[in-house]
């Protein structure tokens, strides 16, 4: 079978630069103008734009980021802050579940790219699949550098310029869904189980009228839990987790 | 505590409780990496997740209508040219210019 990303991204040779690149495109015309919406909010706190960069550098969540703003903004609590971010990026811990087996970087580049599992960070890495595990490993890894370097500089330039942005450039942040529709797509070449697009759906509707704010969370929440009832209960008393 | 004392603080506790969700699950579930379970859900967890991202990503629009059909009618455009084209690139692109023109342009609002 042909490896969907290569293919798709017309890709012949993956070990180079320009592949990753090419790969995280749509991030940075996503993370650029999402990281100045953090920044021109964050500089309404008052403080210098570096701090900006700083949280940009080593939160590295935009959601996270959207939250901390608000928190600091009503002068919140260290738990409370720990507690809402731990809350808030939950949905990292699946990103993580299912990358378990495809993440053969070993050292301090395995513990960045954990560091660095964005969404949009996971969704490109979960369409990677190129035969050789080195190379593999290699274009993860830059992928994630890339978004990194991306959501960084968006973060710097929104603080940086502040309100004086003009932005002529609204709507650019619609690559974003674009990415996620394509790699759905990409997603259905691999796996062919219409019922599993359709769960997704009926699952996201069902979040969206229970709880819009927590509408991810909850979807995904819903999502494991039945992908695990339906693999059945030997096999969950077999994990032994606890 | 002084404000920027405050803000140090602040982004240290935001950073660690993030990193903590993200690497959870690879220092609880390494040694069970290769269990059917685990594996099933690496299979199966990718294309739910990516349908739920993108409604997601599409929240706003489809919980107050705005900017709903710009949406719908850019992603229509992003999936006809992905099928046929398969370039993810002219198809993202393509789409992202049609979203920005409707939008921007009022029509279609």
């Amino acid at each position: 079978m042909v490896p969907p990303v290569r293919a798709a991204f017309g890709l012949m040779n993956t070990d180079n630069n320009t592949s990753a690149i090419r790969l995280s495109l749509p991030v940075l015309f996503g993370y650029i103008p999402l990281g100045a919406a953090f920044g021109v909010m964050f500089s309404e706190l008052g403080y210098h734009w570096l701090y900006a960069m700083l949280m940009g550098i080593v939160i590295y969540a935009g959601a996270g980021q959207f939250l901390a703003v608000g928190l600091l903004a009503n002068h919140a609590g260290l738990v409370e802050v720990f507690v809402a971010t731990l809350l808030l990026n939950a949905r990292h811990m699946v990103y993580g579940l299912s990358l378990l087996s495809s993440l053969k970087l070993q050292g301090p580049r395995r513990w960045y790219l954990i560091f660095a599992l964005t969404d949009e960070t996971y969704s490109l890495l979960s369409m990677l699949q190129t035969g050789c595990d080195q190379l593999r490993a290699r274009l993860q890894f830059r992928i994630a550098a890339l978004n990194h370097v991306y959501w960084v500089a968006g973060c710097t330039l929104g603080a940086w310029l502040g309100g004086q942005i003009e932005f002529s450039t609204a709507g650019i942040e619609f690559t974003l869904p674009a990415l996620f529709l394509v790699l759905a797509l990409e997603q259905y070449r691999a796996v062919r189980r219409p019922r599993v697009f359709v769960l997704a759906l009926a699952i996201g509707v069902l979040a969206l009228l229970i709880s819009p704010d927590n509408m991810l969370m909850l979807s995904i929440a819903m999502a494991v839990s039945l992908l695990v009832m339906a693999r059945g209960g030997v096999e969950w008393t077999r994990l032994r987790i606890f | 505590m002084d404000t920027t004392a405050y803000l140090l603080t602040v982004v240290v506790v935001a950073a660690v409780a993030t990193f903590l969700t993200r690497a959870l699950p690879f220092v609880l579930l390494y040694r069970w990496a290769d269990h059917p379970l685990l594996k099933h859900l690496g299979r199966y967890l990718p294309p739910v997740l990516m349908v739920l991202l993108l409604m997601y990503a599409l929240k706003d629009a489809l919980v107050t209508g705005e900017g709903l059909w710009p949406s719908l009618a850019a992603l229509s455009v992003v999936m006809i040219l992905h099928l046929l084209l398969r370039n993810p690139l002219v198809s993202i692109m393509s789409g992202t210019g049609l979203f920005m023109f409707l939008t921007q342009s009022g029509l279609l609002v």
